[in-house]
C-alpha cells in the first residue's frame, strides 16, 4: 500500500504540562534527525500529534527508523484520499483486507475537522462500517478492543485513512532529560544501561577507558561499534576515550592486591566526574547491577562512590543477568558485546578482589599513588570523536567483503 | 547438455567459484587468531553469517555453519537426543526422510531411543493428525523434511506447526535441503520451528559446506568437540572460502526467487503434461500444489529406471533414478515404498530435478527425446 503520511502519537509527554512545548520541539528535532537521509520528507510537530508527510519516500524504511525514536507512543501509516465517498470506501476496504485474517473484528473511528463535509462523524462510522461488512467476508464488528481499528480523519485538505497502529519505543525524547556521562566498557551491561538512560530522555556522552597494550585496538573498536549502534536512538554520540594504562600500572605496583580493583574503580570514577564537569553534564550512568561482581556489592559501591557527590545512576541495579541479556538481544548489542576482546575491566582483575572493601583502608591505599598527577596526565590524553549511527569500526573491510559476497 | 539432476547436486556458479578462490588467496587467516589476519578472516566469517541471517530472516547468532546436509541432520537429531535425554527418549519422524535423518534415527534406536515413523498418503505426505496422535510425554524431537528429495512432496508444514505450537518444549527440526529457493520460505521459517538444515551444494555453492538455523535459546549438544568454534557448538577451523561462497550463492539464489520458481513450475508442468499422455507412464509427483516446483518423478511401466537414465544420457540429457544416494545400491525408492507403490513400478521410477537456470527449450528437447525413446521402449516391452 502506498502511504502518504505517518501520524505519530506522543507518549508520556502529553501529560507533562508546561514542559510539553519543549518536549514536542525536541521530538520534532529528533525525528527530523532520524529521517534526515530521506529527501523531500516533511515533519510537522503539532500540539497533539506529529505528522510525517512522505512525499514518495519509502514508508517501511521510514517506519523502521521511527521505531527507534524515544518519546513516540505509537504511529499509523495513513493514506490521503480525496473527499469522495467512493474513493474513501475503496481505499478503506483495501486497507482492512491487507491486515484481515479469519475471525478478526473491527471498528471505525471517524474524526472530523472539516465541519463542512457532507457526512457527520456518526454517519461516516455507519457508512464505512457497512462498506467493510459488505466487502470483507467473515469480519465482525466489535467496539471494545477490536483487532482492526480503521481511523478515518476528515481534514480540510482531504481524508486520511489508517488501518494499523505500530508500537513506538516509548520513553521520552532524547535531550529533554539533560546530559550525562556514560561509563561504557563494551560488555553486555553498559550498552543496555545506555539504552535505558536515553529512553528517559537523557543525552549521553560515552567514556571508555583504553589500556594499550593490555587491551587491544579491537576492544576499542568494539566499544565504538556499540556506540554507533546506540547512536541510532539519539542521532549521534560523543565518544571519549581515556588513556588508562599508566594509572593501571601504577596501581598494580603500589596498591595491595585485594584493593586493586576498588582503587582502580575510584580512579575511573574520578576521571569520569572530571569529564562530566568539563562537559556540564549533571550525572553519571553505568551498567552496574547489584551483586553481579565484586565491584558491584553495596560495600564496594560505597567505597568507590566515596570520591564524588555527583549522582551515579544505575538503571540495571536490580535486574538479573538474564533480563539484561534479553534487552541486549532486543536492542541488538548482545552479539557485539560478547566478542572476545579483553577490556580494561577484566585484565587487571586480581584473583580474589575484596567484595567488602573497607572505606578507610581504600582511602589510605589510594593515597599511595599520585592521584592528581595521574589524572591530569590521563585527561590531557583524552581523544573525543563524534560517532554517527551506522558508523563502522570493527570491520574496516565491510565494503570489500560486500563485493565478495 | 541438459542437466536435470539438480536435486543430486548443482553446478557451482562461476561468481561463487570466484569468491571461493579470492577468499582462499586473500583471507586465509584463522578466524580465531588474534592478529590482523585472523581478525580479517573473523570479520568476513561474521559478515557472511549476517548476510545469510538477513536472507533467511534470522538473527546473526541463529546461523551455524556445518559441512552440509548430512551433518546438519545428524546434528539436529543426535544433538537434541544428547541435550534432552533426561526429558525423554521418544523421537518422531516420517517414513520418507532422507537417509541422513532415517539412519540417524536408527542409530539412536540402537542406543535405546524409541522412534515413531509417521506414514504418508498417496502423495508422500504425513498428516498433522497422525503427528498429534504420535506425540507422548516422552517425545523430545519431531523431524520432518520440507521437500521430499525423491518425489518433491512438500510436507504440510503449516499444519505441523499448528500441532507443534501445542507442544512448545519438543524440538522441531526441518530438513530443508531440497526446499531452499523454491518459494517455501514462509512455510519453512515459521514461528515455531527450532532447527532447519541446509546444504550448500544444492544451491550452487561448493561441496562440504552447509548451515543450520537454530532458534535462539534452544539447546543442542555439539557433535564436534574441540576448539569451541561456532559459539562452542561446532568445533573445527571454519571453512571460510566455502562459507563466503555459500553466502554469495544464497544471495544469487534468492534474488528474484518468485520469477525463478514460477519458471521452474512451468517447465515441470510442460514435461509432466507431455509424458502423462502416454499410457505406460505413471506420475508420482502430480500436478498439485502439494508438490515442489522443481521435482518430477514418474515411471515408464516395464522399463527399469536405470535403463531410462542411460538412454537419456546418450542424448546428453542427465536425469536420475529416484535419489542419488540410493541409486547405485539397487534398492527401490523408500519414498515410493512408503507410498505403497507396487515394487514392479517403483523400480521404473525416474526423477527430473530442475534449477533456476533450466529453460523451456530444454523441456521441449527433453519431450522430443522422450517420444523417441518411448517408441523404442515400447518395442522392448
Amino acid at each position: 500500500m502506498e502511504y502518504s503520511e505517518i501520524m505519530v502519537r506522543y507518549g508520556e509527554l502529553s501529560t507533562k504540562g508546561k514542559n510539553k512545548k519543549d518536549f514536542i520541539k525536541q521530538l520534532g528535532q529528533n525525528v527530523r534527525k532520524a529521517l534526515s537521509e530521506f529527501d523531500g520528507l516533511e515533519v510537522k510537530a503539532q500540539h497533539d500529534r506529529l505528522h510525517v508527510t512522505l512525499n514518495g519516500a519509502d514508508s517501511s524504511a521510514v517506519m523502521e527508523r521511527l521505531k527507534g525514536v524515544f518519546g513516540i507512543e505509537n504511529f499509523s501509516p495513513s493514506v490521503k484520499v480525496d473527499k469522495d465517498l467512493d474513493a474513501i470506501k475503496e481505499v478503506a476496504v483495501a486497507m482492512v483486507k491487507e491486515v484481515f485474517e479469519p475471525g478478526m473484528t473491527f471498528k471505525i473511528n471517524t474524526r472530523r475537522q472539516d465541519k463542512e463535509f457532507e457526512y457527520d462523524t456518526y454517519q461516516m462510522n455507519n457508512i464505512m462500517g457497512d462498506t467493510i461488512l459488505d466487502n470483507v467476508p467473515g469480519i465482525t464488528v466489535q467496539m471494545k478492543h477490536p483487532d482492526i481499528e480503521l481511523r478515518v480523519e476528515v481534514r480540510m485538505n482531504g481524508v486520511y485513512l489508517s488501518g494499523k497502529t505500530i508500537q513506538g519505543a516509548g520513553g521520552l525524547p532524547v535531550g529533554t532529560g539533560g546530559k550525562a556521562v556514560m561509563m561504557l566498557s563494551g560488555g553486555i551491561d553498559s550498552p543496555v544501561a545506555s539504552y535505558y538512560a536515553m529512553r528517559r530522555g537523557v543525552k549521553i556522552d560515552m567514556v571508555h577507558f583504553f589500556s594499550p597494550p593490555y587491551t587491544s585496538e579491537q576492544a576499542l573498536a568494539k566499544a565504538k561499534e556499540l556506540t554507533a549502534k546506540l547512536a541510532g536512538y539519539s542521532g549521534g554520540i560523543q565518544f571519549i576515550q581515556v588513556p588508562f594504562t599508566k594509572i593501571q600500572e601504577t596501581i598494580k605496583e603500589k596498591v595491595p592486591e585485594g584493593y586493586l580493583m576498588t582503587v582502580q574503580r575510584r580512579l575511573m570514577l574520578r576521571l569520569t566526574v572530571a569529564i562530566a564537569e568539563m562537559r556540564h553534564a549533571k550525572g553519571i550512568f553505568n551498567g552496574e547491577s547489584l551483586g553481579q561482581v565484586a565491584s558491584q556489592t553495596l560495600d564496594s559501591m560505597q567505597a568507590i562512590n566515596d570520591v564524588t557527590t555527583m549522582p551515579i545512576l544505575r538503571p540495571l541495579l536490580s535486574l538479573d543477568k538474564t533480563e539484561i541479556i534479553k534487552v541486549a538481544e532486543d536492542i541488538d548489542t548482545y552479539d557485539l558485546s560478547i566478542l572476545p576482546y579483553e577490556d580494561c575491566c577484566t585484565i587487571f582483575t586480581p584473583p580474589s578482589p575484596k567484595t567488602r572493601p573497607d572505606l578507610e583502608k581504600t582511602r589510605k591505599y589510594e593515597g599511595y599513588i599520585d592521584v592528581e598527577g595521574l589524572m591530569k596526565e590521563a585527561l590531557d590524553g583524552i581523544v573525543i570523536s563524534e560517532i554517527r549511527p551506522g558508523d563502522n569500526y570493527l570491520n574496516q573491510n565491510e565494503d570489500v567483503f560486500a563485493e565478495l559476497l | 547438455m541438459i542437466y536435470f539432476d539438480n536435486s543430486a547436486t548443482t553446478k557451482a556458479a562461476p561468481e561463487v567459484v570466484d569468491t571461493y578462490a579470492k577468499v582462499s588467496a586473500n583471507y586465509w587467516g584463522n578466524p580465531s587468531s588474534l592478529h590482523k589476519f585472523g581478525e580479517q578472516a573473523f570479520n568476513l566469517l561474521e559478515q557472511s553469517r549476517q548476510q545469510i541471517a538477513d536472507l533467511v530472516g534470522a538473527k546473526l547468532s541463529e546461523i551455524l555453519f556445518t559441512s552440509g546436509g548430512t551433518e546438519g541432520d545428524n546434528w539436529a537429531i543426535k544433538g537434541t537426543a544428547m541435550a534432552k535425554r533426561e526429558f525423554g527418549n521418544h523421537l518422531i519422524t516420517t517414513e520418507v526422510e532422507h537417509p541422513a535423518v532415517h539412519n540417524s534415527m536408527e542409530q539412536l534406536k540402537q542406543q535405546g531411543f524409541e522412534v515413531t515413523y509417521l506414514p504418508v498418503d498417496e502423495n508422500g505426505r504425513v498428516s498433522a493428525a497422525d503427528l498429534r496422535a504420535a506425540i507422548k510425554p516422552t517425545t523430545i524431537l519431531v523431524s520432518t523434511m520440507a521437500v521430499n528429495n525423491e518425489i518433491g512432496a512438500v510436507q504440510p508444514l503449516d499444519e505441523i506447526a499448528d500441532v507443534m505450537r501445542d507442544f512448545p518444549s519438543i524440538h522441531w527440526h526441518i530438513d530443508a535441503v531440497q526446499g531452499i529457493g523454491k518459494g517455501l520460505a514462509d512455510k519453512i521459517f515459521n514461528d515455531r520451528v527450532d532447527f532447519v538444515t541446509f546444504s550448500g551444494h544444492k544451491f550452487h555453492a561448493p561441496r562440504g559446506i552447509g548451515f543450520m538455523y537454530k532458534r535462539q535459546g534452544r539447546q543442542i549438544a555439539p557433535l564436534m568437540a574441540g576448539g569451541g568454534q561456532e559459539r562452542n557448538l561446532r568445533s573445527g577451523t571454519e571453512n571460510l572460502p566455502a562459507i563466503a561462497a555459500m553466502a554469495k550463492a544464497l544471495r544469487l539464489l534468492l534474488d528474484g526467487e518468485d520469477a525463478k520458481v514460477k519458471r521452474q513450475r512451468e517447465i515441470r508442468l510442460a514435461i509432466l503434461n507431455h509424458v502423462a499422455a502416454f499410457p505406460n507412464v505413471t506420475i508420482f509427483s502430480k500436478d498439485l500444489p502439494v508438490f515442489a516446483p522443481h521435482i518430477l518423478c514418474f515411471a515408464i511401466a516395464g522399463v527399469r529406471g536405470e535403463t531410462v537414465v542411460h538412454a537419456f544420457e546418450e542424448h546428453d540429457i542427465y536425469i536420475s533414478t529416484t535419489s542419488a544416494c540410493s541409486s547405485k545400491k539397487h534398492v527401490e525408492s523408500s519414498t515410493l515404498q512408503a507410498m505403497k507403490v507396487d515394487d514392479g513400478i517403483a523400480t521404473s521410477a525416474i526423477r527430473i530435478s530442475l534449477d533456476e537456470h533450466n529453460t523451456m527449450a530444454e523441456a521441449e528437447e527433453f519431450n522430443r527425446v522422450f517420444d523417441e525413446l518411448y517408441t523404442q521402449f515400447e518395442k522392448l516391452a
